[in-house]
């Protein structure tokens, strides 16, 4: 139930720009229109919906509610969402930076093929996504003999949750570095080299710092996207209550069985998330204007 | 340090931007890199400091070969064309950016960091400036904390890429005279990349230009500017003029006009007679001066510039005269050359 954050922020802002009317803005009352229509989606698709999970998920008092999200099943829920977002963002950190540097420091063969296959799960259905791992990991699957014999249990655990949420949300930290690295080209870089600082001094001390607000950027939606991930990890998550459900399997759980108010009681927590992402997203763009507006485009 | 630049060649994906460069910069020197764009000044910066690796040649640090050295082995100041200050750091961290990241036992304190930065600042004539961010700075302010940045590393030898490239003229004017005052100080062996002539004649010891991957000429400013080594060389330093004329035995013709030139070893055949506009003189339209008809006139501040058509191949002939010398500047006008040089055509043609 997460709403995707970039897209609610991107329209939102609209509006607000344009207060006074420049040669190529339409007729005043088109204008108009125009402006209700937008207004009126997102009330109806965004805005409805959010308010409609805070009083659901409060309908029986705050009593209920509190409840609601200290069972256990929804404490084990909580933290293994956190724990998986521990792991993958990091994960995806480590990948973003490496796959940016390589794209945007170097020439390759192949660099093309690296970026198409770095949007790859923008593209690829999140279930498609899960199930790439019951094939690979499955007891049937290609290597999920060679992982039992090992005593690894990857498809319904842990293990399996982490590899299809890393893979959903890779794109996110490279997409945002990529266009600004690019940009930036490799001058400092070769600044810090010349001024005698090993390679792993000139990333800590020039590069890092150069894109450090896209990369928190990147990071934010990446923890948004991990955190909210149903698709994918409800093929490789088995559903086995208190172990494999995160957060969102969790609400799906509780709302098939008619207990809505816990199920919107969950659901608000992650909704909840959203807003607080979409918050500070906000505030890095209102801060960081000018190093952002050379990030656009994802 | 001196440096030796053994036959090197550099080529980017099979395309060649240098061949079989060599040179010799001797210890304490301004060698300045002059050429046309994409001449491979920049290329042939880049290799001395280790930003760029050789396709095949040598590069000598006094007697080590450096060829395969890294970028930080070779201890070089590098100063960018575009400063590539670290723009999240102070200039005072920017200029004690060397420093800082030295290995822990080659790393002075802290104080003696920040005290080597206010020394070097000093040095550049910004001092009290270190607190500030390098988009707080003007631009020759920033090439000047560029080069205290490159100078906190004591390096062997100083690199700059068009220094003053992206500065107004007064700037580069006064920056200009201010890096040679710089230059006497210290006395680090310096080589610069510049694209303006002035520039290079003015600041360097010896100029170095370039054509095409290739070195022309070296030499001091009277070298290049009076004896050429090539119609490339005379025509890209100053302003220049090219008549082609024809050999015959030893003599220079233009059309059937026997010009009144000492004899030339030059083979029989085609060639071009290059001449500067000031080192024409008006003379009689007689036996051995090149006649013409003016075609236009113009005043600069110190000369009055008169254009001439020669013959009927519309070739044409810039002369500077005095100002002052004012009469009769219509028709046709009769010049000698005082000074000269001769190329084979051949070699004009690829020069050009
Ligand atoms: N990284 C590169 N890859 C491919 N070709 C390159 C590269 N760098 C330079 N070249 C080519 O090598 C030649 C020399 O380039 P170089 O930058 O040395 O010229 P330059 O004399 O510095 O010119 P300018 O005055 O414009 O800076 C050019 O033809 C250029 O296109
Ligand atoms: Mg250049």
């Amino acid at each position: 139930m997460v709403l995707e954050p970039s897209f609610q922020g991107a329209v939102l802002a609209a509006p607000a720009r344009s207060s006074h009317r420049s040669p190529v803005s339409e007729a005043p009352a088109t204008r108009r229109v125009l402006i209700a229509i937008a207004l009126l989606f997102l009330g109806f698709f965004l805005f409805l919906p959010l308010v409609a999970v805070f009083v659901e998920a409060l309908r029986g008092g705050v009593g209920t509610y509190l409840r609601a999200i200290s069972e256990p099943d929804a404490l084990s829920a909580m933290k293994l969402t956190l724990l998986v977002a521990a792991i993958a963002v990091p994960a995806n950190i480590v990948f973003g930076i490496a796959a940016a540097w390589a794209i945007a420091k170097f020439e390759f063969k192949g660099k093309a093929f690296l970026i198409t296959l770095i949007d790859l799960p923008f593209s690829v259905s999140p279930v498609i996504s899960g199930l790439v791992y019951i094939l690979l990991f499955g007891t049937h699957g290609v290597l999920g003999p060679l992982v039992e014999s090992a005593g690894i249990k990857i498809v319904f655990a842990l293990p399996g949750i982490v590899l299809a949420t890393i893979f959903v949300t890779f794109p996110f930290v490279a997409r945002e570095l990529i266009p600004l690295m690019q940009e930036q080209g490799t001058g400092d870089e070769e600044a810090a080299l010349s001024l005698g600082a090993s390679g792993f001094k000139t990333f800590l001390l020039v590069t890092l710092p150069n894109v450090k607000w896209a990369l928190l950027y990147g990071v934010l939606l990446c923890n948004a996207r991990a955190m909210g991930e149903f698709g994918a990890v409800s093929v490789v998550s088995g559903h086995i209550r208190g172990v494999t459900n995160t957060m969102p399997l969790h609400v799906e759980i509780l709302y098939n069985e008619y207990a809505f108010q816990a199920a919107f009681a969950v659901a608000s927590l992650l909704a909840l998330l959203a807003l607080l992402t979409l918050a500070l997203k906000s505030l890095l763009e209102w801060r960081f204007a000018d190093g952002i507006a050379a990030v656009r485009g994802h | 340090m001196d440096i030796s630049i053994e036959n090197i060649r550099k080529e980017f994906e099979r395309f060649p931007a240098l061949h079989d460069v060599s040179l010799d910069i001797r210890s304490g020197e301004l060698i300045a890199l002059l050429g046309p764009s994409g001449s491979g000044k920049t290329t042939l910066l880049r290799l001395i400091a280790g930003l760029e690796f050789l396709t095949s040649g040598r590069i000598l640090f006094g007697n080590e070969d450096a060829s395969h050295k890294s970028v930080q082995e070779r201890n070089v100041g590098f100063v960018f064309q575009h400063y590539a200050l670290f723009k999240h750091m102070t200039v005072a961290d920017n200029v004690g950016f060397g420093l800082r990241v030295r290995p822990r036992s080659q790393r002075p304190s802290r104080a003696e960091i920040r005290r080597r930065a206010e020394e070097l600042l000093e040095l550049v004539q910004l001092p009290g400036l270190g607190k500030r961010f390098p988009a707080q700075l003007s631009g020759g302010q920033r090439q000047r904390v560029a080069l205290a940045r490159a100078l906190a590393i004591e390096p062997r030898v100083l690199l700059l890429d068009e220094p003053f490239g992206a500065l107004d003229a007064k700037v580069r004017r006064e920056l200009r005279r201010w890096l040679r005052e710089l230059h006497e100080r210290t006395g680090h062996t310096t080589v610069f990349v510049t694209h303006d002539q002035e520039e290079a004649m003015e600041l360097a010891d010896r100029v170095v230009v370039m054509s095409n991957g290739k070195i022309e000429q070296v030499g001091s400013a009277d070298d290049i500017y009076d004896a050429p080594a090539s119609p490339f060389v005379f025509s890209f330093i100053g302003a220049s003029n090219a008549l082609r004329v024809h050999v015959e035995a030893g003599r220079v013709y233009l059309d059937d006009r026997p010009l009144e030139l000492p004899r030339t070893n030059l083979p029989d055949g085609p060639a071009r007679l290059y001449l500067r506009p000031h080192d024409l003189e008006v003379s009689r339209d007689e036996a051995g001066s090149i006649p013409g008809v003016i075609s236009a006139v113009r005043r600069t501040s110190g000369a009055r510039l008169i254009e001439l058509e020669i013959g009927g191949r519309r070739d044409r002939l810039e002369i500077e005269l005095p100002a002052e010398q004012s009469h009769r500047l219509n028709g046709r006008l009769a010049v000698r050359p005082r000074k000269w040089q001769l190329y084979r055509d051949d070699e004009c043609r690829l020069a050009s």
